[in-house]
């Protein structure tokens, strides 16, 4: 396990900017996880630390060596990618040692053996590991793409969207996994996802990606309580964080343009009147779907509910997130 | 039972079999009644109405691998008896075996002729194809136009420039010029067709190898090759049965050394008389190498011609 550190780092591909001037450090043993929509760059930045693209600026070092002339085998670097990750001519069982047979690690036969089957025992796979790849089902088939990282001891893993392409149910199963992989081996992993749910729980640090640029770096809780803009703040959160102009609970002050409400920063009960649109129960919290002077706002109902649609409530923004024109949050000593 | 729209009914079924195995039936007629020539004696061959039931004879074969010389009865009379079917066969038409004859040599020839310039097309088209499909190479789409307008015109128009070039270069009659010759043929259609069976093997496989530790040729050999598998097979068929079959040039370039099969068959009409047996024989055995590797490849062959248009 190892340091990574990107410095400056730049790609373009034709006149299209794929990652920008991006700095990060991916400390040893952290669990590093890269939000962002399709196209932001998330992909490309885990292709360059790989070595499977070449940067055209900026450095890339892992463990303290610069990279950026090495090839993906010399990097050293553990990689899953979000589909056709298996060798499909292979079984599981030759799936899972071909990085061992490489000729960069040479292991030994014994040790082939010892390490697929402890990896296959980890990830559940033992009683499938005579099968051909494409024998298996969706959520096999990736359990044994990331056990082909696992029998390694990489300076890093990467990870590319690996539970994108899986049901909801082993997408949760398989997150508590990595998570517990990752606290057990001290591994360190970059993690590049666009389900926030994925960054929320497994991340040590979330940086959130916008057009090529590393726009907020920090732990999830940071993200999520202090958003560095209105782009960042909307990333993280379910249902999403309201954007409305700060004028409509009279809180302009001259600088903040727009404020961000979460659904649960809200006081019920004063402030001004909106109707209620809907109510979607959800078993262990309710929300609200609020018209205020045309403005759709969504907010968690108080426990018991007592609201009905068609009706009236008075709401107040609670502790709300004070945007600027640019959409760059204001920091307010006070808070 | 089933119960989809889709499924055709036992009655559709019941036609379409039939219908196909009628036309198998026609196209396999002339195949069947060439390999029942072989087996005939040459009366039997040319008899009218042609003979359906016959006892079946060796003779044509006998006279495909042998050259005779016709002997007087008093000499017959003294040699030895014959030491096996042949010479009794032979004998029984007043002749005696003179020795072997080219039939040998020049399917031998052809094997080496076909298979070699099948392999040549599929090593060169595999790493063509690869390269066109992976790398950024400037001009791909003029270059693979290019290569495949080498097809635009029979090749037979080249003919006599080919001719002229290869007794400059001593290529003429030589196994290495038809080897070269079928290749360059060949390797449009090896190229073109690879490259679409390469194209449709997602990129992914060979990061994944390059990142677990192997080299760019490595990651090539152990991982995009055995997924082109049953593509390389059908190309190699169409490849094979193109040189092996090829007849014109092999006319024009080939005497000797390295004449092949095709224009060697005929040749034998003009040896005592139209002995049809033995032409029978030589193109029955001629249809076997191909035959045997297209039923080797065969499963690989019947995905490979859908050209990956399902995949699963």
């Amino acid at each position: 396990m190892a340091e990574v550190i990107l410095e400056q780092l730049s790609k373009s591909f034709g006149k299209k900017h794929a990652v920008i001037d991006m700095s990060m450090t991916i400390d040893d043993g952290s669990f590093v996880v890269l939000l962002g929509p399709t196209g932001a760059g998330k992909t490309t930045t885990l292709r360059l630390i790989s070595g499977l693209e070449k940067n055209d600026k900026g450095t890339i070092s892992i463990d303290g060596r610069v990279v950026n002339n090495e090839t993906p085998a010399q990097r050293d670097v553990a990689m899953v990618f979000q589909q056709y990750s298996l060798y499909p001519h292979l079984s599981v069982r030759e799936n899972l040692s071909f990085p061992l047979r490489s000729p960069i690690l040479k292991t030994s036969k014994a040790d082939i053996v010892a390490k697929v089957a402890e990896v296959a025992d980890i990830l559940q796979i033992s009683h499938k590991l005579d099968n051909r790849a494409t024998e298996l089902s969706g959520g096999e088939m990736q359990r044994v793409s990331i056990g082909r990282a696992l029998v390694r001891d990489p300076a890093i893993y990467l990870m590319d969207e690996p539970l994108s392409s899986l049901d909801a149910r082993l997408r949760a199963d398989l997150r508590i996994e990595l998570k517990r992989i990752h606290s057990e081996l001290g591994a360190t992993l970059l993690y590049v996802t666009h389900d926030q749910t994925e960054a929320m729980t497994m991340a040590t640090h979330v940086g959130v990606l916008q057009e090529g640029r590393l726009v907020q770096f920090g732990t999830p809780r940071e993200i999520y309580e202090a958003p560095a803009s209105e782009y960042v703040a909307s990333r993280l959160g379910s249902p999403r964080i309201n954007l409305l102009p700060a004028e409509l609970f009279n809180l302009s002050d001259g600088l903040t343009q727009t404020i961000g409400l979460r659904p649960e920063h809200v006081k019920f009960g004063e402030g001004q009147a909106a109707s209620v649109k809907r109510i979607e129960h959800l078993g262990d919290h309710t929300r609200l779907h609020l018209d205020l002077n045309g403005h759709a706002i969504t907010v968690l109902s108080p426990s018991g509910n007592p609201f009905s649609a068609g009706t009236s409530v008075n709401i107040q923004p609670l502790n709300p997130l004070c945007f600027d024109k640019d959409g760059q949050r204001i920091i307010r000593d006070s808070a | 039972m089933s119960y989809s729209v889709t499924d055709p009914s036992k009655r559709q079924k019941f036609i379409a079999g039939t219908l196909v195995i009628l036309y198998a039936l026609i196209t396999m007629v002339p195949l069947v009644w060439i390999m029942m020539t072989s087996f005939k004696t040459p009366p039997d061959s040319i008899s009218y109405p042609p003979k359906v039931f016959y006892q079946p004879s060796l003779e044509g074969y006998v006279n495909l691998f042998t050259t005779r010389t016709r002997v007087s009865a008093e000499k017959l009379a003294s040699l030895p008896p014959p030491e096996n079917f042949a010479e009794e066969i032979v004998r029984s038409r007043n002749m005696v075996i003179a020795g072997p004859s080219k039939f040998g040599g020049r399917f031998l020839n052809s094997v080496i002729i076909g298979f070699g310039s099948t392999f040549l097309s599929i090593f060169l088209g595999t790493l063509a194809a690869y390269a066109f499909s992976r790398f950024k190479i400037p001009l791909a789409d003029d270059l693979l136009f290019f290569i495949l307008s080498t097809r635009m015109m029979p090749p037979i128009a080249v003919a006599i420039p080919i001719f002229l070039m290869y007794r400059q270069l001593g290529l003429s009659d030589t196994h290495v010029g038809m080897i070269l010759l079928y290749t360059a043929v060949n390797i449009s259609l090896a190229v073109w067709l690879l490259k679409g069976f390469i194209d449709e093997i997602p990129r992914e496989y060979e990061e994944a190898a390059l990142i677990d530790g192997y080299t760019r040729f490595q990651a090539f050999y152990k991982v995009v090759l055995p997924q082109a598998a049953t593509g390389i097979a059908s190309t190699a068929i169409f490849c094979l049965i193109f040189a092996w079959n090829e007849y014109a040039f092999a006319v024009l370039l080939t005497s000797g050394t390295a004449q092949t099969a095709p224009p060697f068959i005929p040749t034998i009409i003009g040896v005592g008389g139209l002995d049809w047996p033995a032409i029978a024989a030589g193109a029955t055995l001629f249809l076997l190498p191909v035959m045997i590797f297209t039923v080797l490849l065969r499963k690989h062959l019947l995905r490979g011609i859908t050209f990956g248009a399902v995949r699963k």
